[in-house]
């Protein structure tokens, strides 16, 4: 009917400057006299400091050398890492057993890898892990097959970041979970007991705890029985980051409208069932993001365990730059670790933000 | 009471009975000496000024409100702080909610078959097909895969309908169903609730519906300040209210 007017509105193309490459620059970099200032400076500072950066890093580097060469050149010595690397990743491990401890990493990520899709989670994945943790601490004590054993104090670098990490998160995400619960109990013993334990806890210094795990934990024992070291470190990183887990489910739990529990209970579900199924999938949702927050500092701060003498990934990097050959290399071995944490934390990040997605229904 | 509403009350056993109940929100009489008795397949709009306590009296008949005096009875199970009785009671009164309350993490089908499943213990597979007969029912089976916050109220309020019809239930309570709704969407949830009471759905309807209430109810509650004020046939509500503050009311709204 109107079909001058539709032919014209077809014709019609947004400003070249909202557009593509130039319409880009404009919106991001160049949209007010500011913003067109600060980009100015950011390109003048960039330039100032990334060549020099690169040069260091990567033409005047080197990679493979002795550490002799090192000292004769002004670029970054590299060679501290490959020359290192079994001592920075295994630690005390025994010498020629490295291939278990690795195959124990590889198995435990390629099982993260593969629990990635949620359509994954089922009660087979459940066994798979069971089994798959069994072979792995198998591989890690040995004892069996003629696997020499390997006592826990020679556990070392990344295996022991890893372990402490990745038990540490699954076992103080659920008991942070339990512990909200409990926190919003209508029971008063259970309401204050989960409070003291959340405060307390809160109160504390993760240093603090992983001293009086390591020594005064064990005086209240009785004589001649010992609890293994790395387990108790353990316990203590559980026990910490459930309550901060905690104080996260319980600001979910609380953003959850009391309709969604009337509705629920309305139905005749249990209250039970109601939180099972309708209240902790939203909430838990709700606060994926601080949760991955606290699971990342959980997983860094791992590395506190050097101070009750256990040998992380960290320390044993340390202990490779007090040989004297190598003092000089620690920007390096550093930069290396960084690289490394920043890794295992950017796939947890990226991974919660594509759940968060994923699990989006708010349209 | 009057003479004919005792009349058309006393055959057979009432589905719910409530004597001399009171319930108090901190020291606010919120409820006073309320006494009603609901014939099954009995109709009742319950009507009143904001605050006068007619949602939190149907809330207490599935006891998400309690009760501090009195009893209340529903099909022959009293409401006491027995869970297992709360239980069985929710299972059997559907209730629908001014703001809907759907589980937004659940797809349209999930939450009509999350009750049958979970506490009737039906097979997955049963429960979705009388979740899909539920949801034609209410003309909506075509978004059984979506989810609720791709609906528009009125489709939601008709699956919230639809979700209390999956657990078979014996009673119905609505609370204000249509009053966040945009008016062009309250006609198609009040059709269902019409459908509904003309297959014999024993209904408590809370609502400033009167259009509602004459063509539907057997029967008008009128109450004001925690208190049943009056209560009649629809006919004789609407053209002969006998009260003082029931009259005041009705001229306000109508």
């Amino acid at each position: 009917m109107n079909e001058p007017a539709a032919v014209r509105r077809e014709q019609l193309k947004p400003p070249v400057v909202d557009i593509g490459v130039i319409g880009w620059f404009h919106k991001n970099l160049f949209n007010t006299w500011y913003n067109s200032i600060l980009t100015v400076c950011m390109v003048v500072v960039l330039g100032i400091l990334v060549p020099p950066l690169f040069k260091w890093a990567f033409v005047d580097s080197v990679w493979y050398s002795s550490a002799a060469a090192c000292h004769d050149i002004d670029g970054a010595c590299w060679s501290v890492i490959p020359h290192n690397i079994r001592f920075i990743i295994f630690g005390f491990f025994p010498e020629g057993q490295e291939w278990r401890p690795a195959l124990a990493m590889f198995l435990l990520l390629a099982l993260v890898i593969y629990s990635r899709k949620r359509n994954r989670w089922q009660g087979s994945l459940g066994w798979l892990w069971a089994v798959s943790l069994t072979v792995m601490g198998v591989l890690m004590y040995g004892g069996i097959f003629g696997m020499p054993v390997v006592e826990t104090s020679q556990w070392s670098g990344l295996p022991l970041t890893l372990m402490l990490s990745f038990f540490g998160m699954v076992a103080a995400y659920p008991l942070g979970i339990m512990l909200a619960i409990g926190r919003r109990s209508r029971l008063p013993a259970i309401k204050s007991l989960c409070i003291v334990y959340i405060e307390m806890i809160r109160g504390v210094p993760l240093i603090s705890l992983l001293f009086m795990s390591s020594i005064m934990f064990p005086l209240f024992l009785p004589e001649g029985i010992t609890i293994n070291k790395v387990l108790r470190a353990q316990v203590a990183i559980i026990l910490f980051t459930a309550a901060y887990i905690a104080e996260v489910v319980r600001g979910g739990l609380q953003a959850m409208p009391r309709g969604q529990y009337e509705a629920a209970e309305s139905l005749g579900l249990t209250y039970n069932q109601t939180l099972r199924l309708i209240i902790l999938p939203q909430a838990l949702k709700i606060v994926i993001p601080p949760t991955v927050g606290i699971l990342l500092s959980a997983f860094k701060d791992t590395s506190l365990v050097v101070i009750i003498a256990l040998y992380d990934v960290l320390k044993t990097t340390k202990v490779t730059l007090s040989n004297p050959k190598w003092t000089g290399c620690s920007t390096e071995a550093y930069i290396f670790l960084a690289l490394l944490y920043f890794v295992f934390c950017y796939a947890m990040s990226s991974y919660s933000r594509r759940l968060e997605k994923e699990l989006d229904t708010s349209y | 009471m009057n003479e004919r509403q005792v009349e058309s009350v006393k055959s057979g056993d009432p589905i719910i009975a409530i004597h001399g109940m009171h319930k108090w929100y901190g020291d606010f009489h919120v409820l006073s000496d309320i006494n009603l008795e609901v014939q099954p397949r009995e109709k009742i709009v319950i009507c009143g000024p904001s605050g006068s306590g007619k949602s939190t009296l149907i809330r207490c008949i599935n006891r998400l409100e309690e009760h501090q005096r009195g009893q209340i009875i529903v099909n022959g199970t009293e409401l006491t702080n027995d869970i297992k009785n709360i239980e069985k009671v929710r299972a059997e009164v559907g209730m629908v909610f001014q703001h809907f309350n759907l589980f937004p993490h659940l797809t349209i089908l999930e939450n009509l078959t999350l009750g049958p499943i979970w506490v009737r213990k039906k097979p997955k597979k049963e429960a979705e097909e009388t979740a899909m007969m539920y949801l034609e029912k209410v003309n909506i089976a075509e978004q059984a895969k979506k989810f609720p916050g791709q609906l528009s109220g009125g489709q939601q309020q008709r699956v919230a309908i639809a979700r209390s019809l999956c657990m078979y239930p014996e009673v119905m309570l609505f609370d204000e169903p249509t009053s966040a709704l945009d008016p062009e969407m309250i006609k198609e949830v009040l059709d269902v609730m019409i459908g509904l009471a003309e297959e014999g759905m024993t209904m408590l309807v809370v609502t400033h519906e009167m259009g509602f209430a004459k063509s539907v109810a057997d029967r008008v509650m009128f109450m004001d300040d925690g208190e049943i004020v009056e209560q009649n046939r629809p006919d004789l509500f609407f053209d002969n209210p006998q009260h003082e503050r029931t009259k005041l009311f009705l001229s306000q709204i109508l």
